[in-house]
């Protein structure tokens, strides 16, 4: 068991009270496993990812746990995580353009980012610089500053970079969504190869986009409204999917092969309650065309078969 | 004359789509409260900086308005012994002649922020006018523009002004503050150019281009409202750095010849030698005057940043 | 860079150009007869002065002239090095009078400007460090500057040169010395050199403080901040970061700051009475000395000019993105 999530609920502090932004999120990840959160912006998935490396200021860690590799990782504690950060648990920010300090050679940025974290960058620069042709770039963009390389390269240095530790966990924000296609194509593929190559035990992808998931995720979490949704393999969220709120997202994704010419491509109508004050029961009940009177309560997320698992009265 | 850039703050940038998007928190932003204005006014009420600046700078403000309705002879009349310590009759003290210190204060603070309001009016016109254009068009029209802000940076402004001043000669207030104006621009055209910039490739104004309104209406209705804070603060520093520029002007002679101003006073309080007759009374307030009131609206400047910008807002 | 520093350099000479028109332009939008104006104004203290003055006024504004041949005319005389005849200092060459200040201007303004520069960055990076710093700091800052340069500078003569009796109030040297290369005279000089130093330096620290602090604490919210936080790397290596970034902007605001720093270098000479380009300048005003005046716009403009193109080039070495030719911060 690679990653444990239990009861996890961070609140971000605003002006006019706490938003709710995770409440109450529980979920493993397995050895190996790329899991991919999904989810409309606003749903919690961003916040997720950043609940499990470093809590923004304004972020407050509410109630329940995460547990790395049998250990309870102090999430609360910015300092006390500083030990795990980048060892343990990585991170490729959703900034990733802008994740290099443009004024430092990225070699003599790696250096003293791994020299602070107590690693001689003479023993790991081998294995930089393999990594790095891994990914088709060669050794000497280390001699280059970041504003030198094209986006894709820069996507692929953070990657490299990112997972130079061989972490246990590695949580990528968005990868994809800053990039074209052929681009998103190959760090989709690169961070498969990573997996296989064991640089990284697993890896948390959270994208707004389901279909860059389908390249990469084993399996995929969908979120709404700061709760879970359904989890299940990747093919059964694209193929089979069960929650409504999941059909309507899937839904929502044009399918290579189809024609839209007669059926105009629907976004799902309606957009989520306020997590200011959010209403009790299921979140997802005023959008949902299956709703019901039971939904003034909250579903339990439960396994409907293996590896399936959802909330929603309706189906389960 | 010192002008601390308004800085790497980010008013407008603010407002990106994309703020909320990345936080990942709905409903953060959209409106609760009536309206940005309203919401901007009301913790511009709560911020101390702003609400203590503007009392200082509304009570030298009332002063040098009222102040001089209440004295009974004009700033430069012998109206005393000379040079008499602060007493109940004469509160700032006499100067070498007699004249009465307070009432060249009072007096001096009238000028003070008259040169200050009218120099960061046109200052503050030339300077968005340009960028605005600079920003919004483009192509060769920037250029020129750019080139033209930067040669105006670049220049000594000061020296230029000294002689402008001996030559040309300034009679009145409101010329001097033109002069200061027309040489203090640039950086405010430099900063409204970039922020049209950003604001330009925004679809609101796209849409508005499309559907053919005229560039001069899309400026003022779509561009314009959406930098108002920024403009706000930039009038705050100019309005002080157009003070300090007309002190010194006024301080090695070359101010208005028929006004009393806080520069004036000083350089008399030297020139007759106030510094070596111990007659702090002469040279200490009118530089007292010009601190706190561009001090007060530098604070109010950080305040307002404060206030438009939600990040800096302490939670 | 090469295109960076290009631009630069046309800019200046651009600059150069819009100055000198300026100089040639301003006179002759006086009212009346310029050169009559001139002379009456001058007053008589040199009556030799006013034949070669009427000579070489009429041949520098050449008014019957066409337009466009008074302008080639002043630009012929300027580049033979010809700035005219000094009235106050009467028949000295308005570059030897010019000349003879600027040690005294430098002398002041380039440790006080440059000192101000590390001091202030240095505070400005503590205050962003440390809350309590900030409280005092800050407030300190913008209160000196919002302070005028020639009042600091009248209350440090009045405090530590009346008052405590510690400092001379005024001049370049005491006058009842030579100008020698000894021991004594240094020190006096020094002694002399010592509180309109401290009045300009004191006077620049805040706008440097203030802009650093802001600076620091924008860069540490930028993205490759939040990312060696998110990598948990040390606050040591990313406030390093932070700082150089910051030091950036803080060049090229050195450059910026140049024609302001100079406008209070010359208020504050005049309150010293210190030999240098401002006072020289306000012995111009007083004794209508437009050669003097003209010719030392000239030079503290081309002064300005150089010290920008060399900031440039400093400029290139520290920012790497000037290099690549993608644009630099204010290219």
């Amino acid at each position: 068991m690679s990653l444990r999530v239990d009861d996890l609920a961070v609140h971000y502090r605003t002006t006019r009270g706490d938003v709710q932004a995770l409440d109450g999120v529980t979920f493993e990840i397995a050895d190996g496993e790329i899991m991919g959160v999904a989810g409309e912006s606003g749903c919690g998935k961003t916040t997720l990812g950043k609940a499990l490396i470093r809590l923004e200021n304004r972020m407050k860690h509410v109630r329940g746990t995460v547990t790395l590799d049998g250990e309870k990782l102090p999430i609360a504690d910015d300092r006390a995580m500083d030990p795990y950060r980048y060892r343990r648990i990585s991170l490729i920010p959703q900034y990733a353009m802008s994740a290099m300090n443009p004024t430092r050679k990225i070699g003599r940025m790696i250096r003293e980012l791994v020299t602070a974290k107590g690693v001689a960058y003479e023993d790991v620069r081998p294995e930089l610089e393999r990594r790095l042709r891994l990914v088709g770039l060669d050794e000497e963009v280390l001699g280059r500053y970041p504003i030198e390389l094209s986006g894709g390269m820069k996507q692929r240095v953070v990657l490299v970079l990112a997972t130079l530790l061989d972490p246990s966990l590695l949580i990528g924000d968005e990868v994809t969504s800053a990039l074209d296609v052929t681009s998103q194509k190959a760090v989709a593929r690169a961070l498969v190869e990573f997996r296989d190559r064991e640089f990284v035990r697993s890896v948390v992808v959270v994208t707004h986009d389901i279909s860059v998931l389908y390249q990469m995720a084993d399996t995929i979490l969908v979120m709404y409204a700061g709760r879970l949704a359904e989890k299940a393999s990747a093919t059964t969220v694209i193929d089979q999917p069960l929650h409504p709120y999941t059909k309507m997202l899937v839904g929502a994704l044009p399918k290579v092969g189809e024609r839209y010419d007669d059926r105009r491509l629907t976004g799902i109508v309606g957009r989520p309650p306020s997590l200011l004050d959010p209403p009790g029961g299921c979140r997802f009940r005023d959008r949902c065309p299956l709703a019901m009177p039971r939904c003034e309560e909250q579903p339990p997320f439960l396994e409907v078969a293996p590896g399936h698992q959802v909330a929603c009265w309706a189906v389960a | 004359m010192t002008v601390p850039s308004p800085g790497p703050a980010t008013t407008v940038a603010d407002d990106a789509p994309d703020a909320g998007a990345a936080l990942d928190v709905p409903d953060a932003r959209p409106g609760r409260l009536p309206g940005r204005r309203h919401e901007a006014l009301y913790f511009a009420l709560r911020n101390p900086k702003v609400v203590g600046a503007a009392v200082v700078i509304l009570g030298l403000a009332l002063l040098g308005l009222v102040g001089p309705l209440f004295a009974d002879h004009g700033p430069n009349d012998y109206a005393g012994p000379t040079m008499q310590p602060p007493s109940g009759e004469f509160w700032f003290g006499t100067t070498m002649f007699g004249q009465d210190v307070w009432v060249q204060f009072v007096a001096g603070l009238r000028s003070t922020f008259l040169v200050g309001v009218l120099g960061s009016v046109v200052a503050g016109v030339i300077g968005m006018t340009i960028g605005f254009v600079a920003g919004f068009r483009g192509g060769w029209v920037d250029e020129l523009l750019t080139m033209l802000t930067n040669v105006v940076l670049v220049i000594p402004g000061f020296v230029v002004l000294i002689v402008i001043n001996t030559y040309l000669g300034v009679r009145s207030v409101p010329m001097q503050a033109l002069y200061i104006g027309l040489f203090s621009w640039p950086w405010v055209a430099r900063a409204v150019r970039a922020q049209t910039f950003s604001l330009r490739a925004r679809e609101f104004v796209d849409l508005a281009r499309l559907s053919g309104v005229p560039t001069r209406t899309i400026i003022v209705r779509e561009v314009a409202p959406n930098m108002y804070s920024y403009l706000f603060m930039t009038f705050v520093l100019l309005f002080g750095g157009a003070i300090l520029t007309a002190a010194s002007l006024d301080f090695i002679g070359l101010g208005p010849t028929n006004a009393v101003s806080l520069g004036l006073m000083m350089n008399q309080a030297v020139q007759w030698s106030a510094l070596h007759l111990g007659m702090w009374w002469w040279f200490v307030p009118p530089g007292l005057g010009i601190t706190l009131l561009v001090g007060a609206l530098y604070v109010m400047n950080v305040g307002l940043d404060e206030v438009f910008n939600p990040k800096l807002r302490e939670m | 860079m090469r295109t960076y520093l290009a631009r630069k350099a046309t800019l200046y000479v651009l600059t150069f150009l819009v100055a000198v028109t300026l100089n040639w332009l301003i006179p002759r939008l006086m009212p009346g007869d310029p050169v009559q104006r001139m002379i009456s104004r001058a007053g008589v203290q040199h009556p030799e002065s006013i034949g070669p003055m009427v000579e070489y006024y009429e041949q520098l504004f050449g008014l019957d002239l066409p337009v466009w041949q008074q302008y080639l005319n002043y630009w012929g005389s300027l580049l033979r090095g010809d700035l005219g005849v000094s009235i106050w200092l009467f028949p000295s060459p308005v570059e030897d009078v010019i000349l003879r200040a600027v040690p005294y201007t430098l002398g002041l303004m380039l440790p006080a400007i440059l000192l101000s520069w590390v001091v202030g960055n240095w505070m400005g990076a503590a205050a962003a460090r440390r809350k309590a710093l900030d409280n005092t700091v800050l407030p300190a800052s913008y209160l000196l500057t919002a302070t005028p340069y020639m009042w600091l500078a009248i209350l440090l003569v009045w405090g530590l040169g009346v008052v405590a009796g510690w400092f001379p109030v005024a001049g370049g040297y005491d006058f009842g010395r030579r100008p020698t290369m000894s021991v004594a005279f240094v020190l006096d000089v020094l002694h002399h050199w010592f509180l309109p130093f401290l009045s300009l330096f004191l006077v620049s620290l805040g706008g440097w403080a203030i802009g650093m602090r802001n600076l620091i604490i924008y860069e540490l919210e930028s993205d490759y901040a939040n990312y060696l936080a998110a990598l948990g790397a040390p606050q040591r290596l990313i406030r390093r970061y932070a700082f150089r970034n910051g030091l950036l902007p803080q060049i090229t605001g050195l450059a910026l700051q140049l024609g302001t720093v100079i406008g209070g270098a010359l208020v504050t000479e005049v309150v010293f009475a210190y030999p240098g380009l401002g006072y020289l300048i306000l012995q111009a005003v007083q004794n209508a000395d437009y050669f003097l005046l003209q010719g030392a716009l000239l030079f503290v403009v081309v002064g300005v000019l150089v010290a920008n193109f060399v900031i440039d080039l400093v400029y290139v070495v520290v920012d790497p993105r000037t290099r690549t030719g993608l644009q630099g911060a204010n290219a």
